[in-house]
């Protein structure tokens, strides 16, 4: 039993990365800011996060980002690389107050959900990134913090709406099956 | 095999529970199969016939939980006491899924998978992936990545993948689900290959007993209920009526013959279309059964409704997927669009919904050129239902996903809910119309997700494998369901690879080959072709075999002839 | 569509190519520390030189990763304007003087130090293309997983990055069939619907994307565990080649670099100045 849990989290990180991939380099919704896209990764990233816990999470982030990256062409680039695995550690850390296997999404959970999503996005995007962009790439310092609080409003539109719809969406198709009758 | 009498799988009076479910899913099962033994295990969706399969491979309970009672030895192992691990140096198996089990990037890496979980030196390691490839035929392969190779390729990869091991049983979880006609054959051709070279001892899971028998076994295993009903060699099971009542659909020429008022009894060995004895009465009363037809009733041509002309298609420069496709639909039509994987069928329904736009050659919808319109307009005409409903399925609720496709088009809320109850209505979903769609069966997903193309009022449905991997009943339950909206005037066009659908639904089959339409004729005719047959990657119907061994021609007339008297005999009751 | 075209392996003869992937991988992560630790224009320099003299022995053609190319000088100059705009005075500030070349307009003045900064900053980013573009383009995907595993990281991290690999092109499909299938139903995600409704839309691609991908995990770890993976605490490879006298000299060089790189930041400084 734990050992098919092990394998199955191996499995996750993998497709989890690979679903992060096709999604942060191939899908572009247009934002309302012009030639800005929404980064729909992260939805995907809280669900399976919220899943697999924080270890997985914090990995497909990691993968994830590393591989888009890499697939652009450049080196990664290693200060938001490892901002989006700080949002997978954080979303993956709120699990068991979410206990989404459980199939029940209620307001109280998806407030938990959406501190989650605020804490992780604000500290990966308004602190981790821009503070490692000056430490690494010794870009000015008012660049990268609007460039993160940017990202970090966009990405916590994107976790707390379509993440949020998104886990209610899974948490209904779980829903146990008894008391049906039909009309 | 006369002095072995160890069995080398045992069940003794054993049940499985799945910790999720409140019944046990297989009920006091005794089972023995001897070393050498080539065993199938039938029974539709639900028998507990993969439950049973995931017991001897430790899937059961060791990665789905559950409680065995009883005993189970397998290879000399405690099976519900071992471990997976364990259990997998005795049990090769073989999944459904072909692109689900192959992890490797390419195929060696794929095939040596077990054996770098078993830490063997890279040497050795080489030596026996080459010899498992041989063994299957994809040695020339071993560089290939999944994507450059067929469904029957990649299968062949599984089983070396698990030949690696040396293991004493193979275990083929329904072999044939994701292959073409042609393929299949060969699969089971190679598994009675690999049987005879290494003596392992093979169990078969499939509901698909004509096509499994196109090789010998030894023995069938008839479940149902989570329960054995049967334990018998295929003549004495293929006598007697326990597979009808059980939801298997016994070989075609064997319900012709008994149509025609022949016994069909053991001595008769009739587990195969060829060696089958039909003796001189035998033969008369096909004839006479034959000739006791009907005139062939023909249907009116209708108005064209689809119309394809000139067709060209690739996906990149210089690419021709599709060359020169010209073909038209009647009004009313129900019409099947059969050939190998790759031929190019699904690109044709990408071009008709216009997923994708044609380099050159128009589609012509009553006349009118669709160039002009986009994927949201062509849907109100022309609905498309993907293979897996779970990929079409984005709601929770049925109503929901029903009425995804009238959002936003102007209607009102009270407009739109007369729609999707009529719909519901139509489809035999109106009871369940406040459920979640979660709690539905495979068969009622798939009428959900038609019901949610036909909301809009399409006049031709494009559907693509309607009945993959369905068992007997519930592919019933769809087509007929089909051929019912068909009578109230949609035009349904069906990808598939399923003959019989193609002979018993579908008057009419486009052949498609290499990206070219070979054919265009009546179902019965194309499978009444061995070139076409070889050609297309298709499998003649055993009703072929029957009138050429009994001299009956036109072939096709005889397949007709039983097509029409099935009908009768199952619209009417038997 | 394959996992060859997600990252663009070319395979050939060189001998870069010739390299194990641990080597590549290694010498990949080496070189990056050693351009990212120093802002030194010298060594930048140097480093430029070695990794475009890597690129060449790749025998990987410049018009091969043209597109790779572009979209890294497209991205350095947005970033360059960006930081213009929002700091036009970080050159001043890191080099601790000012020569004003012109002035443009409010508090924009072209400075010589931040000229000197932005060249920096560039230099900095185009060092590293090259390796990272033959890191991707001369490695076999197939030997990334063994590449991780040989520098220390657990071989189930390896593995997923592997699945990851070979499941792109799958899932990718799965995306592209299923917003297909949506559309003919009026779900768009593009700009003609309101900007919420499209975050809504996207819930109805998204959710019959992970379900499919759910059901495809629980098969693949069922297929992997029927075929022993977890068993042990290692594994073999089968991609996984010996090391020989090149790679050695591969990796030292990639320390050397690295080293020097750390020497030259601890002894003077981070940033070359030529202003003082």
């Amino acid at each position: 039993m734990k050992s098919n849990n092990n394998i199955k989290t191996v499995v996750a990180v993998g497709i989890g990365a690979a679903l992060f991939f096709v999604l942060g380099r191939f899908v572009a919704i247009p934002s309302p800011v012009p030639n800005t896209n929404i980064s729909l990764q992260y939805a995907v990233l809280a669900l399976l996060a919220g899943m697999y816990g924080p270890v997985a999470g914090g990995l497909i982030g990691f993968i994830g980002h590393t591989l888009i990256d890499l697939s652009w062409g450049g080196s990664p680039w290693w200060s938001w690389v490892i901002a989006s695995a700080f949002v997978g550690v954080v979303m993956g850390l709120f699990a068991k107050k979410l206990n989404i296997a459980e199939g029940d999404f209620g307001k109280g959970k998806f407030i938990t959900f959406t501190i989650g999503n605020v804490v992780a996005h604000a500290v990966a995007w308004i602190v981790i990134a821009p503070v490692l962009d000056i430490l690494i790439y010794a870009e000015p310092a008012n660049k990268v913090f609007a460039q993160g609080a940017f990202a970090a409003v966009s990405n916590i539109i994107t976790g707390v709406v379509v993440g949020g719809l998104l886990v209610l969406a899974y948490t209904k198709t779980i829903a146990k099956k008894g008391s049906l009758d039909k009309e | 095999m006369a002095d072995v009498k160890t069995p080398i799988i045992s069940f003794r009076n054993f049940s499985f529970q799945y910790r999720a479910q409140k019944q046990p899913t297989l009920h006091d099962i005794n089972l023995d199969i001897y070393p050498g033994e080539r065993v199938l295990i039938a029974g539709p969706s639900g028998s507990g016939k993969s439950t049973l399969a995931g017991c001897v491979n430790g899937l059961n309970p060791f990665a789905n939980a559950g409680e065995c009672t009883g005993t189970l030895t397998v290879d000399g192992v405690d099976a519900p006491d071992s471990s997976i691990f364990e259990l997998s140096r005795h049990v090769g198996t073989v999944l459904q899924d072909p692109d689900g089990q192959f992890i490797g990037l390419t195929v060696g890496e794929d095939i040596a998978f077990a054996l770098e979980n078993d830490c063997v030196p890279q040497k050795e390691m080489h030596q026996t992936t080459r010899r498992a490839a041989e063994l299957v035929g994809v040695e020339t392969h071993l560089d290939y990545a999944p994507h450059e190779l067929s469904g029957g390729q990649k299968q062949r990869v599984s089983l070396a993948g698990v030949m690696v091991d040396q293991v004493n049983i193979l275990l083929f979880d329904e072999p044939l689900a994701n292959l073409d006609p042609a393929t299949g054959k060969q699969a089971i051709e190679l598994i009675d290959e690999i049987q005879q070279k290494t003596d392992t001892t093979v169990l078969i899971i499939e509901h698909r007993l004509e096509d499994v028998l196109w090789r010998n076994v030894d023995r069938i295993v008839l479940m149902n209920d989570g329960r054995i009903l049967a334990d018998l060699r295929p003549d004495e099971l293929l006598s007697g009526s326990l597979l009808a009542e059980n939801g298997i659909r016994e070989p075609l020429y064997l319900t012709a013959m008994r149509y025609a008022g022949i016994a069909i009894t053991p001595e008769k060995h009739p587990a195969h279309v060829d060696t089958v004895v039909l003796d001189e009465a035998d033969t008369r009363r096909l004839r006479t059964w034959f000739r006791a037809s009907k005139p062939c009733r023909h249907d009116p041509a209708t108005a064209p409704l689809l119309e394809v002309r000139g067709l060209n298609f690739g996906y990149t420069k210089g690419q021709n997927t599709l060359r020169d496709i010209s073909f038209s639909i009647g009004r009313g039509e129900m019409v099947s669009i059969v050939g190998r994987n790759g031929a190019g069928k699904s690109t044709l329904s990408k071009l008709i919904c216009g997923f994708e736009t044609p380099d050159s050659g128009r589609i012509l919808l009553e006349g009118k050129d669709l160039s002009g319109e986009n994927i949201r307009r062509r849907a109100q005409h022309i609905g498309y239902v993907m293979q897996n409903p779970n990929q079409m399925i984005s709601k929770t609720m049925i109503f929901d996903e029903v009425a995804l496709g009238l959002r936003g088009s102007g209607l009102s809320e009270a407009e739109i809910r007369a729609r999707v109850e009529d719909t519901l209505k139509i489809c035999g979903l109106h009871p369940f119309r406040n459920w979640p769609i979660s709690a539905l069966s495979f068969g009622q997903k798939k009428r959900v997700t038609i019901a949610s193309v036909l909301v809009q009022g399409p006049e031709l449905i494009l559907l693509d494998e309607p009945t993959a991997g369905q068992d007997f009943k519930h592919y019933t339950e769809i087509m007929e369901f089909l051929r019912g909206l068909n009578a109230e005037g949609v035009t349904v066009v069906m990808i598939t690879h399923d003959m019989h659908l193609m002979l018993e639904y579908t008057p009419r089959a486009l052949v498609f080959c290499d990206g070219q339409l070979i054919a265009d004729r009546s179902a019965a005719a194309v499978l009444c072709d061995p070139a076409l047959i070889e050609r297309a990657a298709l499998k003649e119907t055993s009703l072929y075999t029957l009138a050429n061994r009994c001299g009956i021609a036109p072939a096709e007339d005889f397949v007709q002839r039983f097509i029409d008297e099935d009908r009768e005999v199952r619209t009417h009751g038997c | 569509m394959a996992a060859k075209t997600v990252l663009n392996y070319l395979p050939r003869k060189s001998v870069i190519h010739e390299l194990t992937g641990t080597t590549k991988l290694a010498f990949f992560l080496l070189f990056t520390f050693a351009s990212m630790i120093t802002y030194n224009t010298w060594v930048l320099l140097g480093l430029m030189a070695v990794s475009f003299a890597a690129f060449k022995m790749s025998h990987i053609q410049f018009r091969e990763v043209r597109f790779m190319m572009v979209f890294m000088l497209v991205f350095l100059l947005l970033n360059n304007l960006f930081i213009f705009l929002f700091d036009p005075n970080q050159g001043t500030a890191l080099y601790g003087t000012r020569h004003v070349l012109c002035h443009l307009f409010w508090r924009y003045d072209v400075t010589a130090e931040q000229l000197f900064y932005m060249l920096n900053i560039s230099l900095k980013y185009f060092v590293a293309l090259p390796v990272a573009i033959f890191f991707i383009s001369a490695t076999n995907p197939s030997e990334f997983a063994a590449s991780l595993n040989s520098i220390g990281i657990s071989y189930k991290v390896g593995y997923s990055v592997a699945i990851a690999l070979r499941y792109i092109p799958d899932i990718q499909r799965d995306y592209h069939n299923i917003s297909q299938a949506q559309q003919a139903r009026g779900v768009e995600l593009g700009k003609s619907e309101p900007f919420f409704a499209r975050l809504k839309n996207s819930v109805s691609i998204l959710l019959p994307l992970i379900l499919t991908s759910l059901n495809r995990i629980d098969t693949i770890s069922n297929a992997m565990e029927l075929r022993g993976f977890g068993k042990n605490k290692k594994r073999t490879w089968y991609t996984r080649r010996p090391f020989a006298r090149n790679d050695w000299v591969a990796i030292g060089l990639g320390m050397v670099l690295l080293l020097i790189s750390l020497t030259v930041t601890i002894r003077f400084g981070r940033f070359y100045n030529p202003f003082v």
